[in-house]
């Protein structure tokens, strides 16, 4: 990396009077290009940047096998420095289970998105968690098929309009939302869950640390992990890019709710003081 | 007889499991449905004591995932169902094969309905499985042996279609001289230590190429490299067949699994009478022995196929014979009312009187 140079504020309210220059290179050691075809505005190359460079600190590099599941993020299992096993739509949790019981010395993540985890492939996730399987599942949950171009989920909030449910989804057409972090939570094989969010600074640096906590549960041998990571889809939600931050804050994450729902580790440590 | 040393009586589901574990299988998942559950019974007891991990999983849809993840690490790795598990698993299945993942999968099928989804595949896309149909348990364990290898070598599923019969009979097979050739290696599979190198692998049915490379998924290059890759397979992997009585044959009749050896019976008893019939049995249904089954056809009067099913492998059978003898299907749904597929027209009697109908119609 070359050292900061500060620069003068570019004017974004006019066409640039100068081309465009390569400031620097920011992508992170474990993606292999940094270009990508997801929409602007995009919650999800930040999340999966957060989950890499976590491996990356944790130097775990080198043991790691990421198992993606189908969605826009699936842009990303061929762009990775890590090892990548792609699974069909809801079916990650088995496949990640096959690769860490036949080699348990490995680091097992799954990447998936609330259409594959939740709609798909709920049972997978359950049972993957209920067998205490000592693998990270990561879902990145913006509450929409981003995909295929914004329908309804099992974690669309009530009264959010999408292509399937125009008026807004209503309890009694389309029931209610799965709230799966905390469905997880209730599992007793289930070691560490926590649901968070990458809508600003702050919320990214704590989804950066429950991440790597949850890499240390897998680590620890402590059973299943499960990270929650709210995502920005402002193409899927019909909605501005530069409003879906605090879109996201008002009606994805005033329904799931962000917080570290079970941490069986620090419960016993607190026991132990 | 004196007992043989070595020599064992054991169950078709007992033989097969050994067998799995002999020619190397570390990891088997499973949902128990009869007549495939004593498979999966036996894989729990024989592979923790070789190292190996067996899951009583909660559904084939997991059964086949933990296979796939656990193969895509190189571990040698089986899973199966009946036809109807089969049926759930699909999906999946057509996948492993475009991602070029080797695995073995035993259909313990009730009767032979599952023909064409054995041989066709009931996924998506195009891809194709090998498929070997033992007689019995003898041959299944042989068979077992061969799928390993072919599955590893060709990085593509094989499936062993077996049926009650098989898992439920017992026969002497001696365990004690299996000497598997081992495996090739799997350079390709996913162990975590290529990550950070530049180089990380990737296993992927959209295909292996990625974004570093220039290059990233492109289902079209993809898919046509497996086309390629498959229509080699299908071309060097040899068919193998057993034939009998087929030279001055007035009537051929073909048949595979279980019901061949009944076939091979009545055919046999038939010979001793001097009518002059003859049998053929494809033991890989993918490839099938099509010229096998053209040269035997090539001077009889006809050739008959016996299924227990309303007739699937006729239409290879009919392919492979295009049109030089007149092909009847003497088979048919099984009666059995369990629906598992164990007689009652499984009877070398009936068997021989179907095929003595078609012997006096065409000569």
């Amino acid at each position: 990396m070359t050292e900061p140079v500060a620069r003068d504020v570019v004017p974004t309210d006019a066409p640039p009077n100068a081309p465009a220059e390569l400031v620097d290179d920011f992508t992170p050691a474990l993606v292999d290009v940094g270009l990508h075809h997801l929409c602007p505005g995009c919650g999800e190359p930040i999340a999966i940047r957060s989950l890499v460079e976590a491996i990356a600190e944790m130097m775990l590099a080198q043991r790691t096998v990421a198992v993606f599941g189908i969605g826009c993020y699936t842009a990303f299992s061929n762009n990775l420095d890590v090892e990548v096993l792609q699974a069909l739509h809801g079916r990650a949790p088995s496949l990640a289970t096959g690769v860490k019981r036949a080699r348990p010395d490995t680091v097992v993540v799954t990447v998936q998105g609330d259409g594959d985890m939740v709609s798909e492939g709920l049972q997978e996730v359950l049972h993957a968690a209920a067998r205490g399987e000592n693998i990270t599942c990561v879902m990145l949950n913006n509450g929409v098929f981003g995909e295929t171009g914004g329908h309804m989920t099992a974690t669309t909030v009530l009264g959010q309009r999408t292509k399937t449910s125009l008026e807004g989804r209503d309890s009694v057409a389309h029931g209610r939302p799965i709230l799966l972090a905390d469905l997880v939570a209730r599992l007793d094989g289930a070691a560490y869950v926590a649901r968070c969010a990458v809508n600003s600074a702050g919320q990214l640096a704590r989804t950066h640390r429950l991440l790597r906590r949850a890499l240390d549960t897998q680590l620890a041998g402590a059973g299943f992990s499960f990270v929650e990571v709210l995502t920005m889809c402002p193409t899927g939600w019909f909605v501005e890019t530069a409003d879906a931050p605090q879109y996201l804050e008002e009606h994805l994450g005033a329904v799931h709710r962000a917080g570290v729902l079970k941490d069986v580790r620090a419960d016993a440590a607190a026991e132990v003081r | 007889m004196p007992a043989v040393p070595g020599r064992r009586l054991l169950q078709g589901s007992e033989a097969i499991a050994g067998a799995m574990v002999g020619a190397g299988c570390r990891f088997f998942a499973g949902y128990p449905m009869t007549p495939f559950t004593e498979v999966l019974e036996e894989m729990a007891k024989k592979l923790p004591a070789v190292g190996g991990v067996c899951m009583n999983a909660e559904s084939e849809l997991e059964a086949i995932g933990m296979a796939w993840g656990a193969a895509a690490t190189g571990t040698p790795s089986a899973t199966g169902s009946t036809g109807q598990g089969l049926s759930l698993m699909q999906e999946s299945l057509a996948e492993i094969t475009l991602a070029r993942i080797p695995l073995v999968v035993l259909n313990m099928a009730r009767a032979q309905g599952d023909y064409w989804q054995a041989t066709r595949g009931g996924g998506h896309g195009d891809y194709r499985h090998l498929v070997l149909a033992p007689v019995d348990v003898v041959e299944a364990v042989e068979l077992i042996f061969r799928a390993f290898h072919l599955a590893a070598t060709w990085r593509n599923p094989v499936v062993v279609l077996g049926d009650y019969y098989l898992a439920h009979t017992a026969r002497a097979v001696d365990p004690s001289s299996w000497s598997p050739e081992p495996l090739p290696p799997a350079e390709w599979a996913l162990t975590g230590e290529s990550g950070g190198s530049g180089h990380a692998k990737l296993l992927s049915f959209l295909g292996s190429a990625k974004q570093r490379d220039g290059a990233g998924y492109d289902l079209a290059v993809h898919y046509a490299a497996c086309a390629d890759h498959t229509a080699r397979m299908l071309k060097e992997v040899p068919a193998q067949v057993e034939v009998g009585f087929i030279e001055e044959a007035d009537v051929v009749v073909v048949a595979f699994g279980t019901p061949g050896a009944y076939v091979r019976a009545a055919v046999r008893d038939l010979r001793a009478d001097g009518v002059r019939v003859g049998f053929v049995r494809p033991v890989t249904l993918v490839p099938f022995p099509a010229e096998v089954v053209a040269a035997a056809a090539r001077h009889v009067r006809a050739v008959a196929v016996f299924e227990n099913n309303t007739g699937q492998m006729l239409d290879d059978v009919r392919l492979a014979v295009l049109g030089e003898a007149p092909v009847e299907f003497i088979g048919g749904l099984s009666l059995d009312p369990s629906g598992f597929g164990i007689a009652p027209d499984l009877d070398v009697a009936v068997v021989r009187r179907r095929i003595l109908s078609v012997v006096e119609r065409h000569t």
